[in-house]
């Protein structure tokens, strides 16, 4: 029997995060097959056949799975799905979309966020904003899982020789449409695999005053963060959100500016390996997690942190 | 068009729940309980609906114990017109959730189901999307945006790039992020008045949907903790913990 990852990719780059995730599935025991779903992405399907580990990539491609709307892809893994006894993705806006439904049609459970693989059934997972952590068993044949990328080193992305099998298979519910996109560019780092983070919180005023942080973060070679609130606020987009219900990071190093530290960001960042907290209100609860805090207004401190790297 | 909202019951957000000591689980005793934030957004959403003239009916939906009556409460005291309980004292999981709502959707025919993109307890984020693929309805998760127009509802959605739109055909599901609206709070005359609303109460067996189980609970534990670090008295001093203790940087 064999394991089905499914890649994240954007139709041209295989993304990262799916060299956690076949990590992950590596843990589970058994072959390691990877299905590359998109238009015109070949290019990823040489990409996920050199991932160590992997022994052979299904290549579908067709208009339809394009945007990778649920409707069509969920569909697509449900018919290859049946012969595997795990199907794994990595905790992406994407996947957490189509895969759900996938387990749905299979008529079996959908384990989120795993951060442990216990043994081929058993797996941990955060509840509660990561106040608690559940051992699952899953009493299903077919396992349907979704990766939290932050708990698992990645596989090398070189190495591998896995052979690339085209699958025809055509799945288009013609429920759903894609009308467009507003993607950030950056030429920053993503924050899911970006080595160092800052955030800003509420505690920046407003959305000009972010570029302090950018500065630094030119320095560092980081990447942007943010809380609720500063997202709320419309200081800057959502995609920058980091917490509970944003995005889950633990870089080397995370600094938290203007930040007061609430649960659901925590949730979000505190298995970073070193945490810095800058904030005016010594009694502000980041600072119980933080490794290094300085109570200071931001406004003096993080021009001259820009000033001294 | 109807429109079905879902309501769970859940910690209240603002609580820090502890592991009971012997791992069997979290323990909820005497614990604030309120109605997940997420359906808060998807109440607020339908009633906006309502109100545009869009929606000719709201019908709020939970499925859980008996008190859960108090969340429904609360939904039609922020504007929905009755309100569904499927009564259940079992562990009730996502997929027993999504196929009880199948059939919710089966009966009251609703062009458009609005969910919570997440409970704040399990933290699943997956029963919308599993009633999408039990329905074949198409789904907006993660919305910030919906529009409803004719025979298609076109929904923004918070993607990890960015934004994403996609055009459904009704009957949809969506499902609710924090940008879609700021809810509402309840006024004492409409607390009131929704005493009076209808509150219809079901069982699994009556909607002819067996309660199974397809994991086991092994154990809880508490995340490991993270030691309490030092406070640095500048930034001088912070650069240099970075460089020559942590040596990231
Ligand atoms: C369902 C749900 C999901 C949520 N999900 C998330 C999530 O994913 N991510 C998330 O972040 N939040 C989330 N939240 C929100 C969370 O509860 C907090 O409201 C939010 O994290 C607060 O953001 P903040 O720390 O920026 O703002 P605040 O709590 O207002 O804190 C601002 C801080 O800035 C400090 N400050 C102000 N001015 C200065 C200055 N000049 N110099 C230095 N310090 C200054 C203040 O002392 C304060 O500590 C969620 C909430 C709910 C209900
Ligand atoms: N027991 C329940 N009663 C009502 N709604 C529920 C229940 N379980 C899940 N939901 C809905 O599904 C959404 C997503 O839940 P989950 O998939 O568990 O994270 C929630 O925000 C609710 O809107």
């Amino acid at each position: 029997m064999a394991i089905l990852v499914i890649a994240e990719h954007d139709n041209s780059e295989l993304k990262p995060a799916t060299l956690n995730t076949v990590a992950a599935a590596a843990q589970m025991g058994g072959d390691l097959h990877v299905l590359v779903a998109g238009a015109g992405c070949q290019s990823v399907a040489d990409a996920a056949a050199k991932i160590q580990g992997v022994s052979q990539v299904l290549l579908a491609e067709d208009a339809c799975y394009e945007h990778q709307l649920a409707e069509n892809i969920s569909l697509l893994i449900n018919e290859l799905g049946k012969d595997y006894t795990h199907i794994v993705a990595a905790a992406t806006t994407s996947a957490k979309n189509f895969m759900p439904r996938v387990a749905a049609l299979l008529d079996v459970a959908q384990i989120s966020e795993i951060i442990r693989v216990e043994s081929a059934d058993t797996f941990d997972r955060p509840i509660y904003a990561g106040n608690a952590i559940a051992t699952v068993q899953s009493l299903d044949s077919i396992k349907v899982i979704t990766v939290r990328t932050t708990g698992f080193d990645a596989a090398a992305a070189e190495g591998g020789s896995a052979t690339v099998r085209a699958v025809s298979m055509l799945h288009n519910a013609a429920t759903s449409a894609f009308v467009g996109a507003e993607i950030a560019k950056s030429d920053r780092p993503e924050l899911t695999s970006a080595q160092v983070i800052i955030s800003g919180g509420r505690g920046m005023g407003n959305g000009e005053n972010f570029a302090l942080i950018e500065k630094v973060a030119d320095k560092l070679g980081a990447a942007v963060g943010a809380s609720r609130a500063a997202v709320d606020a419309g200081f800057v987009p959502n995609d920058m959100q980091v917490g509970q219900t944003g995005k889950i990071v633990a870089p080397d190093l995370y600094i938290a500016v203007g930040i007061s530290g609430a649960i659901q960001h925590l949730a979000g960042m505190k298995d970073s390996k070193v945490i810095v907290a800058i904030n005016k209100d010594e009694e502000a609860p980041i600072f119980q997690v933080a490794d290094y805090g300085l109570v200071a207004d931001l406004f003096e401190a993080v021009p001259q942190l820009e000033q001294q790297l | 068009m109807k429109v079905l909202v879902t309501v769970k019951r859940v910690i209240d957000y603002n609580v820090k729940v502890r592991v009971k000591s012997d791992n069997s689980d979290v323990d909820l005793n005497n614990v604030k309980m309120a109605m997940n934030p997420f359906c808060e957004i998807a109440v607020e959403e339908a009633v906006r609906l309502k109100e545009a003239g869009i929606a000719t009916e709201v019908v709020a939906v939970s499925l859980g114990s008996k008190v859960c009556q108090e969340q429904l409460r609360t939904a039609l005291a922020l504007g929905a017109d009755r309100a569904i309980l499927v009564e259940s004292d079992e562990i009730l999981e996502s997929l027993t959730v999504a196929k009880l709502l199948q059939k919710v959707v089966d009966d009251e025919k609703p062009g458009l189901v609005i969910m919570g993109k997440q409970a704040i307890d399990t933290d699943n984020n997956q029963t919308g999307q599993m009633l999408g693929a039990l329905t074949g309805f198409p789904q907006g998760a993660f919305a910030s945006d919906v529009k409803v127009d004719g025979d298609k509802v076109q929904v923004i959605r918070e993607v990890d790039g960015g934004l994403q739109t996609v055009s459904l055909t009704l009957p949809a599901i969506v499902t609710s992020d924090l940008r879609l609206n700021e809810p509402r709070y309840a006024s004492l005359p409409n607390i009131m008045k929704a005493k009076k609303k209808p509150l219809d109460i079901k069982t699994p067996a009556d909607l002819g949907v067996e309660v199974k189980s397809h994991t086991r609970l092994v154990k809880v534990s508490p995340p490991a903790e993270r030691k309490a670090g030092i406070k640095v008295a500048s930034v001088e001093a912070l650069v240099d913990k970075l460089k020559n203790e942590a040596k990231v940087i």
